[in-house]
């Protein structure tokens, strides 16, 4: 008998592991940069002299082995580095805004990304857990096949497409909610609720379908099975046999979709920043990705997949704590 | 606020009238309206209401221009897929003709998509009217065509910023996007088969390594995992445009090809171990024999349908690198730049519908193709799966 505790430990010591290789796949595509930071900061700028100092600065002149523990190291205490873009920018105009470095500038952005996925996950996981019971009690009706061909469609266009479609009907000819995101420290719940529900809807959309299609598969995949046909000739209702029979048992495969999903979220948050100039995490990426901020792309890569690897990490204890059989690997 | 309570009013208006429906339905002693839920006369409610409202926003809504151009755009496409269904029952070889004849309007739907972006991206520089770098005078035409608001003739679809026909752009966009996102796809396959196919017959060291390089890789977030490469390229890239291009080929296919390993690493485990894997290494085939001419053919159902669908993923994820800039590069025309070159046109839609419609239709154009391919493949999994239910 394998306790839970010792699996969720087990779990976590290889979430952790895989987080350090990851880290270190990061730090070497990193250097695979040609000629290195100090060439990438200077740009076309670049004397030997100046290279040289910042080479020394940011301790460029020690080996990579060394360089990528120090790195390491102060990024567990929170020391990210410092943004080149914004180092160059206090440069030029002499002022000391303060944030320089990589950390501070990511904190608030990040709390705004988790405050977009908060909000679609608070709309897209209730939604699509009905839609999903009522596809499979109504399977092969009209409403299913409908319900199939939306989803299908949702999940296979590009965000950005279903985006300006909602910005065309809902911002542009019918003027309910902005088509940009701005939002400041000092709104409201309410103000902000009402400019991050564009980009949260169209996240919805994209979730919505896949969470729904998953939820449907599971709950017919157990209706053949004989202790639901007992439970339809003890005369039941179809809603309380799906509902009450079923679903608790297809809840592994269901939780597992939704933390999927949910780290979809966290990535795919990416574009519909960019449509609706959300100013989260993700923007902040693609910014720094095209001007080659490095240690800014570094920092958030980090970031990105340390959210990945969690989410799929409690999707496995969960689907493990609720269903008992997972405890038995064979 | 407001908009909740219509909304809850509708549904208790729908639920009414469902009652009513069934109540007069069963005055007329059908068994049909006798067993009917509440919830089903609901549902027939909802439909009649959708309806309903649907007629009344094409024919008496001067306004609704989108949403007659999408109910137009629905039902010809329904009406070309039904013919071209009837077409296949009637046309070609005997088997292709049994298989349309069982085939569901969305795969017919699907493949004669497919068909069409396959000759628009093989004959686009033979179909665009002009070519897709060449600059005229004329700019920010409007579509149209109309030469008093602002249009020209030879330009159906107006001109962009710098005046380059967006007509042709959109049909050499075709093969630019399609045509890589394909060679990404076939390069990921040809990566992740062989060495998926590889560690299934070799086992032992090759296949504990390769499998957890790939554990590793799969672990980031793979839009993330690309644009951190692209960063890389762009710095190797230089000013050389057309390289980067190369470049994000090959990452995209590497970072896909750990999904196709995956999955040619289980099908292939799962054949190996049959008996006549085990009858041809006792005959002493060599190691290609095995893999091309026995595990190969067996994998090849679950492997096409993998196919489609990574062609789709590779397609998304080099559509949205363009959309973000580090993608396709200019001159080549390509979907996801021309949608957010043009993304501002939307904010005219009260104006100038068309307008508004043109990063519209260059993102339809790869929402159309991916849906199309999904069609498809969800087509041929349920036919190789058997499943009914």
């Amino acid at each position: 008998m394998v306790s839970v505790t010792r699996i969720v430990l087990q779990r976590l010591v290889l979430g952790l592991l895989t987080l350090f290789v990851v880290s270190i796949v990061i730090f070497i595509a990193v250097n695979m940069l040609p000629g290195d930071f100090a060439q990438a900061i200077l740009g076309q700028g670049a004397t030997p002299e100046a290279v040289e100092a910042i080479r020394r600065d940011l301790g460029l002149d020690q080996p990579p082995v060394i360089r990528y523990f120090q790195w390491l190291g102060r990024a567990l205490q929170g020391d990210l580095g410092s943004s080149f873009a914004q180092a160059n920018f206090a440069n030029f105009t002499g002022t000391e805004s303060g944030a320089t470095t990589v950390a501070a500038q990511i904190a608030p952005r990040f709390a705004n990304t988790m405050f977009l996925a908060g909000v679609t996950a608070a709309i897209a996981v209730p939604v699509s857990l009905v839609l999903g019971i009522l596809a499979a009690l109504y399977r092969n009706s009209a409403f299913d096949r409908v319900a199939n061909i939306f989803t299908l469609s949702s999940i296979s266009s590009p965000e950005f497409f279903l985006a300006y479609v909602l910005i065309l009907f809902l911002a542009v000819l019918n003027p309910l909610l902005p088509s940009l995101s701005n939002i400041y420290s000092d709104m409201t719940l309410g103000q902000r609720v009402e400019r991050t529900l564009l980009p949260a809807l169209t996240l919805t959309l994209v979730v919505t379908a896949h969470m729904m299609r998953m939820t449907r598969a599971a709950i017919i995949n157990l209706l053949a099975s004989p202790y639901i046909e007992m439970a339809r000739l003890k005369g039941l209702s179809p809603l309380r046999v799906i509902v009450h029979h079923a679903l608790p048992n297809a809840l592994a495969p269901i939780i597992n979709v939704i933390a999927l999903n949910l780290a979809y979220l966290i990535t795919g948050v990416v574009v519909v920043e960019v449509v609706f100039v959300y100013p989260g995490i993700g923007q902040l990426f693609v910014d720094a990705v095209k001007i080659r901020d490095i240690p800014m792309v570094q920092a958030c890569c980090l970031i990105f997949a340390a959210a990945y690897i969690l989410l799929n990490f409690s999707a496995d204890i969960l689907s493990i704590l609720s269903n008992p059989r997972l405890r038995h690997p064979k | 606020m407001t908009m909740l309570v219509w909304i809850v009013g509708c549904v208790a208006a729908l639920i009414g009238a469902g009652w009513v429906f069934r109540f007069i339905g069963r005055l007329t002693g059908g068994t049909v309206f006798r067993d009917m839920e509440i919830a089903t006369a609901f549902g027939y409610m909802l439909a009649l209401a959708s309806v309903g409202l649907g007629v009344w926003l094409f024919f008496f809504v001067e306004a609704a221009v989108f949403f007659r151009w999408a109910v137009q755009g629905f039902i010809g496409f329904a009406i070309a897929a039904f013919l071209f269904r009837l077409l296949g029952r009637h046309l070609g070889p005997n088997s292709t003709r049994r298989l349309f004849r069982q085939m569901p309007l969305t795969a017919s739907f699907g493949i004669m998509i497919v068909l069409i972006y396959a000759i628009l991206a093989i004959f686009a520089g033979a179909i665009a009217p002009h070519g897709q770098e060449e600059v005229f005078a004329q700019v920010n035409l409007l579509p149209g065509g109309n030469v008093a608001m602002g249009g020209d003739p030879a330009f159906p679809l107006g001109t962009d910023q710098i005046g380059r026909d967006l007509l042709s752009r959109l049909i050499y966009g075709a093969q630019n996007t399609v045509g890589i996102a394909f060679a990404t796809t076939v390069i990921a396959f040809l990566l992740g088969g062989t060495l998926g196919f590889l560690a299934a017959t070799l086992g032992g060291w090759l296949d504990q390594l390769l499998s957890r390089m790939v554990d590793v890789l799969m672990a980031i977030p793979s839009l993330i995992f690309a644009l951190l490469l692209m960063t890389i390229a762009s710095a190797w890239a230089g000013s050389q445009q057309q390289l980067l291009t190369v470049y994000m080929i090959l990452i995209i296919a590497v970072i896909d090809s750990t999904r196709v390993y995956r999955l040619a690493r289980a099908v292939g485990g799962n054949i190996v171990v049959m008996d006549y894997i085990e009858a041809a290494k006792l005959r002493g085939e060599g190691l290609l024999y095995l893999i091309f001419k026995e595990i190969l053919p067996n994998a090849m159902a679950p492997l096409l349908a993998e196919f489609g669908l990574r062609f789709c993923f590779v397609f998304l994820t080099i559509a949205s690198l363009s959309f973000l800039g580090v993608g396709i590069q200019p001159p080549l025309a390509d979907w996801g730049t021309m949608v957010r070159d043009l993304s501002q046109f939307i904010n005219f839609a009260a104006f100038s519908p068309l307008t508004a419609a043109l990063p519209l239709m260059a993102a339809g154009a790869i929402a159309l193709l991916t849906v199309a391919v999904n069609f498809v493949v969800d087509w041929m999994l349920q036919k190789s799966s058997g499943l009914k239910e």
